[in-house]
């Protein structure tokens, strides 16, 4: 873990200027993300992983968005000070990204062949006139990509519209798509979640595959333990546009330590051991428009003292498991 | 207290000039739910299983079939059973914030069911739904809020309200928790159990989430393509699943834990179009065990293997 | 339970309409940073202002109701006549003012009948389904290919010149618009959760139209209907200047203009200031039509 990492979010604060007031969406965050490695990125509706995901291609609009502070380091650039053109570059050769609902992001006029196919005439754009390939090539390249999606029956299938496919044939299309440039980094932001289990079985399995076969190093966006616990190596939680933990996947689930993660893990029902009760965090998330001094977990936590109403800093425990909670921290051992 | 029997619930989605086609959501379910039961029923989307709690309540239009609420018979509906039935079976739907008229403040969305059936007005009527929000835990403030300013969590217990205003002897929950957070889900959950004890309710709980209903419910029915393939035991069901398809999606689900479990290959292609459906058993264009020769030309019967558990496979016949 | 009731009754006037403050302040503010929608607010003020006053500030009254004084015709703009004078010597100023009376009940007259056969009808269009909703929206659609103008002239024709009859002509081509757009809201809503929960616990087709659907298509009905007061005014005014529409002398635009184009270039006045009235008039409903629809489309907000 001490080697360089790939992709570097530092101190990386935004706030989305709303008609209520400012609303402070993400506040300090630290993420770092190694060659090869599957992260995943989990918390509940408004933490800020979406958002954080989103701003590392730029893609949230803005206004409202603003970045306050921070940087994005990947391959020795600052993402966050790129222009516009700039960025457009990054976005699917450097970083890919798929989301929750395939069917907004598909054109329903055009066959999903023709996109494809124009995805990866884009990206020739950018190389060298030697190595630009033409549309012939490109669409070898299109059933070559469907094939290694596992899109059943390519050749076929690349002259269908998306209204015509499943649900999870068109999420292999966007990942297809996203591979096109070949990547280093693919964000998948909630990519199952729309999808029946017995699909979202399969993309999480192809997912793992591309890992593997590909060396792609994956930031995986998502609400659902489970669907972490099943491909990632390394986990962050996030509450409140906060870093809370971040620690291996053996650790998050075995040794978790931030009182919310605690929570979390505790509120989830599980498969097969049966819990006599699901024990719910009491209250609900913090207004982000006047977030709570010091950490944002603090009015809802069962060991808040009177410390947590300044920011906790950053401890690490082990090489494998970092938390922001006075609980923890050094001074209190001191 | 609920009796289905050979319900069928077929759509016309035929367009002028095109071919007939008809969409076969609910075909031919027998269900029986007893008092203060809770039985979950479970599939994948397509599967039929939010049909049928909306044809309990009329929602959709019933094929053919009978429906029995304690014994009186709701299909075809009539002024009088129609009044039964709505006092005895209220719904909770799925994404509490499209369940909420967006105009109208709490107090009277909860109060709809009371002005229908109970005949409170005035102040009597307010006082009854501020006990009836007290009772899910909401302060008495939100009788006069509107629903975009509450959280999902507080939405939801706003519709449970509702549904539980006339003490109904059945809740038909569809998906309760799916549009909200584990956090928040946790604690509905909890609260939906007690409220069951509490009234000895009867449960018809509709979801996707086979962890959320193995911890809600006593019962279990497994739904394919409009069809009951595995009923039963929640024990019997997720310790020693018979049919193929039930274990196929015990094996697709995650576990949050950081050992997975050995799984095995997750099932293949999707679920074929409830307008063409296949012949002989539903499944077999998906399942690992088909038998060449019997599977894909009779279709099974549900069939009791135990007291217990009932199942529709060749397998187990 | 009696605990609880107290707790109601102690809650304060404020308390308890928290949410529509907030909610009217949120608008409010909204609208009052949008420039144009607050123009547009501003110019109805006044026109609504103007002709509830009318009476009592013009300076001659009498010319409005067809005065003569022949020494005086086609006089300029001057101190005595801010607009000019017309052909038999009438203040212009006096006859726009009182202009605006006739207006606004022309186009309050029209958007009101329209609103009132087309939204019902688009209601029951929904609700009645199979062979009526048929009739109905084809009668619609018929209505609706077939220019509005025209047809009002062909009524007018039919029925004689007069501002009654102009209104009643612009009233029976006004209202299929309002059926199209009631009848494609009510079918969205009509399978909206809130409507179906509805359903499930009782309700009747009456309740759920007037406390579920109705509410709830209101907001475009208002926006279009600010709209149509712009659009009924300068039909209205189009039928006035075919002379279709309000005789002379009565103080009708499109009238005082129809005779004053006889007099261009030259008596400029007497058709500039009338057609001036039509222009701000309509934009002015047509701006806060616009700014409604900001505030009122939730899709607009946060």
């Amino acid at each position: 873990m001490t080697n360089q990492p790939l992709l570097s979010i530092r101190d990386f604060s935004l706030d989305f200027d709303t008609f209520d007031g400012v609303y402070h969406a993400i506040d300090d965050v630290n993420i770092d993300l190694h060659a090869g490695e599957a992260l995943g990125i989990v918390g509940e509706t408004g933490c800020g992983k979406s958002v954080t995901a989103k701003s590392i291609l730029q893609l949230l609009p803005s206004p409202p968005a603003r970045v306050t502070s921070g940087e994005i380091w990947l391959d020795g650039e600052n993402f966050l000070t790129l222009d516009a053109k700039s960025i457009q570059k990054k976005r699917g050769i450097d970083v890919s990204m798929i989301f929750q609902d395939p069917m907004t992001y598909l054109n329903p006029v055009f066959t999903i062949g023709q996109q494809l196919v124009d995805v990866i005439l884009a990206h020739q754009r950018l190389k060298p006139t030697a190595d630009r390939i033409n549309k012939a090539a490109a669409k070898t390249r299109a059933i070559e990509l469907l094939e290694r999606v596992r899109l059943p029956n390519p050749e076929r299938q690349f002259d269908s519209y998306p209204h015509e496919l499943s649900g999870g044939m068109r999420q292999r299309i966007l990942i297809a798509q996203a591979l096109s440039g070949r990547p280093k980094i693919l964000i998948a932001d909630e990519p199952t979640t729309a999808l029946d289990v017995t699909i979202q079985a399969q993309i999480l399995e192809l997912i793992k595959d591309l890992i593997d076969e590909l060396g792609l190093s994956v930031i995986l966006i998502t609400h659902d333990l489970g669907v972490v616990a099943s491909i990632c190596t390394r986990v962050i939680i996030m509450y409140a546009g906060q870093v809370i933990e971040d620690a291996s996947v053996n650790e998050i689930f075995g040794n978790p330590r931030h009182p919310y993660t605690k929570g979390l893990l505790a509120a989830v029902p599980h498969p097969t051991q049966h819990a006599s009760t699901l024990t719910g965090i009491p209250g609900s998330l913090p207004n982000l428009l006047n977030p709570p001094s010091g950490c944002r977990f603090r009015e809802r936590c069962p060991l808040v003292q009177e410390k947590c109403s300044e920011r906790p800093g950053w401890t690490t425990l082990s090489d494998h498991h970092g938390i922001a909670c006075w609980e923890f921290s050094e001074e209190k051992h001191a | 207290m609920l009796d289905i029997n050979d319900l069928k619930v077929h759509f016309d989605t035929s367009k002028p000039l095109k071919r007939k086609t008809i969409v076969k959501a609910v075909n031919g379910i027998n269900l029986s739910l007893a008092k203060g039961d809770a039985l979950g029923l479970v599939g994948e989307s397509g599967s039929g299983k939010s049909t049928i709690g909306k044809a309990i309540l009329h929602l959709v239009p019933i094929t053919s079939g009978s429906i029995k609420i304690d014994g009186f018979e709701t299909n075809p509906l009539n002024r009088k059973t129609e009044r039964e039935l709505r006092r005895r079976a209220q719904m909770i739907f799925q994404d509490p914030h499209s369940a909420l008229n967006p105009r109208l403040p709490i107090l009277r969305s909860v109060a709809e069911p009371l002005v229908l059936h109970a005949d409170l007005r005035g102040s009597e009527l307010r006082a009854k739904v501020a006990e009836l929000l007290e009772t899910v835990g909401l302060p008495s403030q939100f009788l006069y809020r509107y629903p975009h300013e509450l959280s999902g969590g507080q939405k939801q217990r706003v519709c449970i309200a509702r549904a539980i205003a006339l003490n109904p002897e059945l809740l038909i929950l569809d998906e309760p928790t799916s549009a909200l957070d584990v956090s928040v889900q946790a604690q509905i959950l909890e609260f939906l159990k007690e409220l069951q004890t509490k009234f000895s309710l009867s449960f018809l709980f509709i979801s996707h989430d086979l962890s959320v209903i193995r911890h809600l419910c006593n019962r279990v029915a497994v739904m394919y393509l409009g069809e009951i393939v595995e009923e039963g035991l929640t024990t019997d069901i997720f310790h020693s699943p018979k049919h193929p398809y039930t274990q196929a999606l015990l094996n697709a689900v995650p576990f949050p834990q950081a050992k997975q479990p050995h799984r095995e290959a997750p099932l293949t292609g999707d679920i074929p179009s409830p307008v063409d459906l296949p012949t002989g058993c539903n499944f077999y264009t998906r399942c690992p065990k088909m038998m060449k020769g019997t599977c894909e030309t009779t279709s099974p019967i549900l069939s009791e293997l135990s007291e217990s558990q009932k199942v529709a496979c060749h397998l187990h016949s | 339970m009696n605990n609880v009731s107290t707790k109601i009754t102690h809650l304060t006037w404020r308390q308890r309409h928290h949410s529509t403050i907030r909610a009217v302040r949120l608008y409010a503010r909204t609208f009052a940073r949008n420039g144009s929608a607050m123009f547009g607010l501003f110019l109805v003020m006044l026109i609504v202002i103007t002709a509830i006053i009318a009476p009592w500030i013009v300076p001659y009254p009498e010319d409005a109701i067809g005065a003569v004084h022949m020494d005086l015709k086609l006089m300029p703009p001057s101190w005595d006549h801010w607009f000019g004078t017309d052909e038999v010597g009438n203040d212009v100023f006096t006859r726009v003012i009182m202009g605006t009376r006739i207006t606004l009940q022309i186009a309050c007259t029209v958007t009101g009948v329209a609103i009132l056969i087309g939204v019902p009808l688009g209601m029951i269009a929904v609700y009645t389904g199979g062979y009526t909703q048929e009739v109905i929206m084809r009668i619609t659609d018929i209505f609706l290919g077939v220019p509005g103008l025209i047809l009002a002239i062909a009524i007018v024709g039919a029925l004689g010149p007069g501002i009654i009859n102009a209104m009643l002509a612009l009233s029976l081509v006004w209202w299929p618009g309002y059926v199209r757009l009631v009848q494609a809201k009510t079918l969205s809503i009509k399978n909206d959760i809130y409507v179906q929960a509805a359903q499930s616990m009782g309700a009747k087709r009456l309740r759920i139209v007037f406390i579920h659907i109705l509410p709830n298509c209101s907001s475009p009905i208002i926006v279009k209907a600010s709209m149509d007061m712009g659009m009924s005014i300068l039909g209205a005014a189009s039928l006035g200047f075919l002379g279709l529409g309000a005789q002379p002398p009565e103080p009708e635009w499109g009238s005082m203009i129809s005779i004053a184009r006889n007099y261009l270039p030259d008596w400029w006045w007497y058709s500039f200031f009338p057609g001036l009235a039509i222009f701000l008039t309509v934009m002015g409903f047509n701006l806060l039509g616009d700014g409604l629809r900001d505030i009122l489309d939730p899709r607009h907000r946060e």
